[in-house]
Order: C-alpha cells, then sequence, then structure tokens
C-alpha cells in the first residue's frame, strides 16, 4: 500500500524548570507556527505531528532551558481515545506511574547536567563520599533561598 | 552515510535515559517506537486486535512455545530492538516496574540476552538521592562519550559491497 501521508510521531517535552512553564513553551509552539498538535499537561507537554516538524519544535523548546527540559517518545498520540484519561472514566492513564517517579528526579538529573555543562571533571564527580565544603554549603543555601 | 550507536535502555521506557541518549548524540531503542508502529498503523486495529500473525513467530524466537503467551509477545516488541542494539544501559531496580513493562520473566530474559550479545553494557542502580543523581548522570555519560559516534564509512562501504559479491558468485 503506497504511503499517502508523512510518517507521524509523537513526543511527551517534560519540563522541570524554574524559568519554563508548560504554558510558555507551549505559547513558543503557537509563535513558532509549525503544523503541529500540542497538548498541555501538568507535567509538559505532548506534541503530535509531522517528524521534521515535531523534531524541529522540541529542538527549540530544548533551548529554553536544555538541562531541565527532558524529551521522549510516545507511541499512541495525542489525545488518542485508547489512552485520553476523558474517554476512558478519569485516573491516570497506563504508563503514567512511571513518568510520575522519573518527574520526582528530573530536578537532581538536571543539576547534575548543569555541572557537566560547567566542564567540572566527570571523573571527579564518580570519587568516593567526602564532607561537605561550607563554601559548597553556602552555594545550596543560597540557591534555595533565590526559589 | 555515517550514523550514531543504537543504544538499548533498560527501563525500556524511561523517560530519563532516554533523553539522556540522545542528548549525548545516540539513538535510543525504545519500546514506545515499537509500540507507535502498532497503533497507528492504519491497516492494524485498535487493542487487543493490534497483533499480527507474524507477532507470535517473532517471539517464538526469544522464548519457548512453553513459555508463557505474555512473555512471547513482549519479546515480539523488545526483541527486534535487541538484535539491533550496538550498547546497552541497564538500570537495576527503577522505582516503578508493574503494567506493560512489570514482567519479571520478560525483564530477566531481555538483560540476559543484551548481556549475552557481546555489546558494551553499562549497568547502573537506579538514583534515589540528589548525590546518587550526580554518579548517575556522570557514569552513564563517560559511557556515552566513550561510544562511537560515528561509524567508519569504510566499513559500512565493506557491509554494502559484501552482500552484492555474494549475489554476483550465485
Amino acid at each position: 500500500m503506497a504511503e499517502t501521508k508523512k510518517e507521524e510521531i509523537t513526543k511527551y517535552i517534560v519540563i522541570s524548570s524554574d524559568k519554563v512553564l508548560p504554558s510558555d513553551a507551549s505559547m513558543k509552539i503557537y509563535e513558532s507556527e509549525f503544523p503541529v498538535t500540542v497538548k498541555e499537561t501538568c507535567f509538559g507537554l505532548i506534541v503530535t505531528g509531522a517528524k521534521e516538524d515535531v523534531q524541529a519544535v522540541v529542538e527549540k523548546i530544548r533551548q529554553l532551558d536544555k538541562n531541565h527540559i527532558f524529551v521522549k517518545d510516545r507511541g499512541f498520540p495525542a489525545g488518542d481515545q485508547r489512552r485520553c484519561r476523558a474517554s476512558r472514566g478519569g485516573g491516570p492513564r497506563p504508563g503514567f506511574h512511571f513518568l510520575r517517579e522519573e518527574v520526582k528526579m528530573l530536578p537532581a538529573i538536571g543539576a547534575a547536567l548543569d555541572e557537566l555543562e560547567a566542564k567540572e571533571c566527570v571523573k571527579e564527580k564518580c570519587k568516593e563520599k567526602s564532607k561537605l565544603k561550607i563554601s559548597d554549603l553556602e552555594k545550596v543555601i543560597e540557591e534555595e533561598l533565590a526559589r | 552515510m555515517s550514523f550514531l550507536a543504537k543504544v538499548f535502555i533498560y527501563p525500556v521506557n524511561s523517560l530519563i535515559l532516554a533523553d539522556l541518549v540522545e542528548r549525548f548524540g545516540h539513538k535510543p531503542l525504545t519500546i514506545m517506537n515499537q509500540v507507535r508502529e502498532k497503533v497507528t498503523n492504519i491497516s492494524l486495529d485498535s487493542p487487543p486486535i493490534n497483533i499480527t500473525p507474524e507477532d507470535p513467530k517473532i517471539g517464538l524466537r526469544y522464548a519457548a512455545i512453553e513459555v508463557p503467551a505474555g512473555v512471547r509477545g513482549r519479546m515480539a516488541l523488545i526483541g527486534p530492538l535487541i538484535e539491533e542494539t550496538e550498547a546497552a544501559i541497564i538500570v537495576e531496580n527503577p522505582p516503578t516496574n508493574f503494567g506493560c513493562v512489570g514482567c519479571n520473566r520478560t525483564n530477566e530474559l531481555m538483560k540476559y540476552l543484551v548481556r549475552s550479545k557481546g555489546v558494551p553494557v553499562l549497568e547502573v542502580k537506579y538514583p534515589e538521592f540528589d548525590e546518587e543523581a550526580h554518579d548517575f548522570v556522570n557514569k552513564i555519560a563517560t559511557f556515552l562519550e566513550s561510544l562511537p559516534k560515528e561509524k567508519p564509512e569504510e566499513d559500512e562501504k565493506a557491509k554494502e559491497k559484501e552482500p552484492a559479491e555474494k549475489e554476483d558468485k550465485k
């Protein structure tokens, strides 16, 4: 059977950023005028569309805060009746539980990626545990207070 | 044409692993892509009727007929991924392992097949605290950076030539 339309893919964009909200990201996609379907969720966005368009959109959104925005593929399109809660009588959709567990770890993963980006030695980080330096503790307190 | 290393991840639907692999320039082999083919192909119906006569045959390559049907069904999706894999990241004790990826027998078989394939495998523990998360990311980053990002073009050309030569001989 000949293919009549382009390959469609769906991606999750999970946002764990202090600077970017899912609504900011969705506005950015609307501004970009790519022909994709966007669904805003509590953890981020679901984007469905032609492969090239979705990849371009995802890259654009990732650049907003690249170490705190995470992306993965999704099998079902956004709003698919076989998965959407609206047509299944509510409750978490299948697959949400693992995503929720992983979302809890994302701030720590993002912080680790920030450190990597700051070109701190990768091998040094794998060394044994040591006492926390006062200067490091001060940094942590300042970061927490700045939130 | 040069391409990236195909990295198998366990758990097969992990957001963190899929993102990290892609971030470091490789291709994650995830179950979502396999599922997409099953649920968006217009020639297949919706679940549970989205199985083709070919799927049980694929499952039988990895698990015998005595093995529960669920294992063979899962292996019909995961098995082709393992065949493609060029490197693997296995995370032990992930926080939730139930539902579609909660079959322990399939998971054991999957990990066994990956380990016995002879590709580079990184085995790490799922992080529970912030400090562990740093080690987790660093180990994965080091592993992914050590993988070849581009395959030498000569190898690929040689592979392309080989079948052609064989056909000529026939």
